[in-house]
């Protein structure tokens, strides 16, 4: 029988809740925007401007909400690594999910209280919450202001490299979000994951 | 209570007007260069000593004195405008009765009828590929000639005196459009100018495009005339103006790669190369950018390869593992 561990305190799980439903608007609207036509709308162009604007100013409260907790509370020293024998360990974790996974081996960094997540997870986790999260809501908001953001920063059109680096990293991070949610289902059973994020408790194999 | 008569104070009014005639005869001279470059400059001078400015001057013949005037607004020419407009070569009596030469001006010349734009470039063939005829059949068939009849002419929106062409001119599309929506807003922002055809009070522009995401933004980048004229692809600038119900709303008609902003404000700048750096329609990025008309083509190509790519990923990976599981 699998073995359960209490991880994802209440706080966690409603910010990981939101953020989720949070993103998926984002990416939704935001690709609708993106590759908008005349002759086909996934979403019409003012209803998808309006729900990214809106999705996009809870996503930032959101953030603060998850950012001020980490600092505040235990949660955040799991985001903490040692950059000593990083890339062995990255590597490592990476051999593991590429061969390991299919020879039954026992995984390299399993996840208990102390560590709640493998080295894989945490070095993305990382530059996901920390870097992408951070630009696409900062370039978001300056498209919500731009004459007093961008006009004082950037001489002419600060507003396309805005944009193209407000869509690159919306691009990251669905990459991330959909191998993140692909890497949910390898755990003691295939939705035992997402079950954690519902009770708190992490099964191991 | 006797009170102390204050000199300064008495004479203040005077020193005032002095000192305001001063700065109006040194700020409305005709500067050297003005001269050197307006072949008409001097002859205009006699009209413009007058209708230059806000006050005018003669010699009251019975009494000999001077007497100042007020000058009627509608009748002020201002010379720095004049000779920036497209007519800045004009003597003043090209387009007005000679007989204005007399002061005071007879008052038959009230009824003078005025010239319209194709009494002089209708048929003049150096303005064929302007198209001033097809103009004037846009603008006939436009709401503020149905709508106004014969009160409506070219001169409401582009005054002879100071009008001049700014589209295909202006480098910085910013200008252009500041400029534009300027000849709209003098009657639509200004109650006293548009009840000079309508009785109703003027709606509010802040208002009425309430529903307009980024208000500000979409009014210092495009004209007016992008959503509310119909674009005619034969006429450099639409003047087809169509009633609100017709204007555009759909975002997607700018906001996509076939932008309509392409055949309007960006007309003139086409021509340039379509596709620098990848991103659709570039003209427009030099000041701008515009969601779904300006994505760039080698992001979207990257990001469906990088879709492909960890689809075809997780999907191997995850047959494998069911492959495993199964064994």
């Amino acid at each position: 029988m699998a073995e359960k561990i209490y991880l994802y305190p209440v706080w966690t799980r409603i910010w990981h809740g939101i953020n989720a439903i949070l993103i998926l608007l984002l990416i939704v609207t935001g690709v609708s925007m993106q590759y908008s036509n005349p002759d086909f709308n996934l979403i019409r162009f003012d209803i998808a401007v309006s729900i990214h604007n809106y999705a996009g100013v809870l996503l930032t409260l959101n953030y603060l909400f998850f950012f001020i907790g980490n600092l505040v509370t235990s949660n955040g020293r799991y985001y903490k690594f040692n950059r000593k024998g990083l890339y062995k360990r990255l590597k490592m974790q990476f051999i593991y999910y590429m061969a390991g996974i299919f020879r039954n081996e026992p995984p390299p960094f399993p996840i208990k209280k102390e560590r709640k997540f493998n080295p894989l997870q945490q070095f993305t986790y990382v530059i996901a919450m920390y870097i992408l999260l951070p630009v696409v809501v900062i370039t978001g908001w300056a498209y919500l202001y731009p004459e007093i953001l961008f006009d004082k920063v950037f001489s002419g059109s600060g507003l396309k490299v805005n944009d193209f680096i407000h869509v690159l990293t919306g691009f990251f991070l669905s990459f991330f979000l959909i191998v993140h949610v692909y890497f949910c289902t390898i755990g003691a059973t295939f939705v035992s994951n997402f079950r954690s994020m519902i009770n708190g408790y992490h099964e191991s194999h | 209570m006797i009170r102390a008569r204050n000199p300064l104070k008495k004479s203040l009014p005077k020193l005032t007007l002095i000192f305001a005639l001063c700065f109006l005869v040194t700020s409305f001279q005709l500067n050297e260069k003005t001269r050197k470059e307006f072949k008409n400059a001097e002859s205009n001078e006699g009209c413009l000593r007058c209708h230059g400015q806000s006050k005018y001057s003669f010699e009251n013949t019975e009494t000999g004195e001077k007497v100042f005037r007020r000058m009627y607004s509608e009748a002020i020419v201002n010379r720095a405008l004049f000779y920036e407009s497209n007519h800045r070569q004009f003597k003043c009596t090209d387009c007005h009765s000679q007989d204005y030469d007399t002061f005071p001006h007879p008052g038959r010349l009230r009824m003078e009828s005025k010239y319209t734009c194709n009494d002089c470039h209708g048929d003049d063939p150096m303005y064929e590929k302007f198209k001033f005829m097809q103009i004037e059949e846009e603008f006939q068939a436009s709401v503020h000639s149905t709508k106004h009849r014969d009160d409506f002419t070219c001169w409401m929106c582009h005054n002879p005196h100071t009008y001049r062409i700014s589209a295909r001119t202006k480098e910085v599309v910013k200008d252009v459009v500041a400029y534009d929506n300027a000849i709209c807003l003098d009657c639509h922002g200004d109650i006293s100018r548009y009840q000079l055809l309508v009785d109703k009070e003027n709606p509010s522009i802040l208002e009425k495009h309430e529903w307009l995401p980024n208000q500000k933004l979409h009014f210092g980048s495009v004209r007016c005339i992008e959503c509310h004229a119909r674009i005619n692809d034969s006429l450099l600038v639409s003047h087809s103006i169509q009633p609100k119900a017709e204007a555009v709303k759909l975002c997607v008609e700018c906001h996509s790669t076939n932008s309509l902003l392409l055949a309007s404000l960006y007309k003139f700048k086409v021509k340039e190369q379509r596709n620098k750096a990848g991103f659709f329609n570039w003209e427009m990025m030099e000041e701008s950018f515009v969601i779904g008309a300006n994505r760039n083509y080698y992001l979207g190509i990257a990001s469906i390869i990088m879709f492909c790519l960890v689809i075809a990923g997780i999907g191997i990976h995850a047959t494998l593992r069911i492959i495993k599981k199964k064994h």
